[in-house]
């Protein structure tokens, strides 16, 4: 509801549509070329690495499914977020932003783990092409998340002083568009990077 | 007046269909990960896993990122943006023949 009459409230444009939503829309699209491109250095990359560490030798499927799991919820917190600021619950924005960001604060603290973990099993950016590629896609990604927690937490403060009104929606939506695309490509990276290695582990 | 903005868009789901989702995301998830440690279907684990990341991904950017319910140039630019990340990833797979290994 309160989103509709934001909406109505809103500058016309050519399109009728939002320019911040839709430039963050066209972002997403093209970022999806820039961690399509990692995705496929990775898949080129795959097996043909002459010397160990070998993704067999360092991946705990179970360890990061709880990773994936975690930023998966993150997602649902995000989108409740949303869905108070645009009933005008400010407390409820609150406590869905801190949650959010949490949830990836966790992910990262998981992603920095498993990182130190690989390099103290010898796996670096420069010990094969395994580890090029690996480091390269997953710390991007997680370069994302940071980025994302940032974000949020700046959000979250301003919530906290006030400054961010049930009128400005929108600016948490665009947040949580960012949000979500963080998780969807790491639905992805799950599945290509980890989940299709988990046969030659177990 | 109406603007062509709110004929786009529809409204969003409630918090508990959200909530909703998410328990279906955690169940793909945990079949997802059932599945790798399942012997039988290892023949069929690389499309089975496929589809169901899809699954996936498609419910977060329908329902969480509101796709299903916003215009449908939002649409267009991010499918937009996957098919030309896919048709480049096929490209080099076949140039570096990855499909013919």
């Amino acid at each position: 509801m309160a989103a509709a009459s934001a909406h109505a409230a809103q500058s016309e444009t050519t399109t009728g549509l939002d320019h911040r939503k839709l430039l963050m829309w066209a972002f997403l699209g093209s970022d999806c070329l820039f961690f399509g491109s990692l995705v496929s250095t990775y898949l080129l990359y795959r097996g043909k690495s002459v010397v160990g560490p070998y993704p067999y030798e360092v991946f705990n499927i179970p360890y990061t499914s709880v990773s994936a799991f975690v930023l998966l919820m993150s997602s649902l917190t995000m989108v409740l977020a949303l869905a108070a600021i645009q009933r005008g619950d400010l407390r409820g924005l609150k406590v869905w932003l801190l949650a959010t960001a949490l949830l990836g604060a966790v992910f990262l603290g998981g992603q920095y783990f498993e990182f130190t973990t690989f390099v103290h099993n010898g796996l670096t950016l420069r010990s094969n092409l395994f580890g090029s590629t690996f480091f390269t896609l997953t710390g991007f990604h997680g370069l994302h998340v940071t980025v994302g927690v940032i974000i949020l937490l700046s959000f979250f403060v301003m919530a906290l002083r006030g400054k961010v009104k049930p009128e400005q929606h929108l600016n948490i939506e665009l947040a949580g568009l960012y949000w979500h695309f963080v998780d969807v490509v790491w639905i992805v990276i799950f599945t290509v990077v980890y989940l299709v290695e988990a046969p030659n582990i177990v | 007046m109406i603007t062509t903005a709110q004929q786009h868009q529809r409204a969003h789901p409630s918090p508990a269909r959200y909530v909703a989702i998410a328990l279906i995301l955690s169940v793909i998830t945990l079949v997802e990960v059932g599945v790798v440690y399942t012997d039988g279907l290892r023949s069929a684990l690389l499309p089975i896993l496929l589809v169901l990341s899809a699954t996936k991904f498609a419910m977060v950017a329908m329902f969480y990122m509101h796709l299903r319910f916003d215009s449908r140039l939002f649409s267009a630019l991010f499918v937009g943006g996957i098919l030309l990340t896919s048709a480049i990833l096929v490209a080099l797979m076949s140039l570096f023949r990855v499909f013919f290994a």
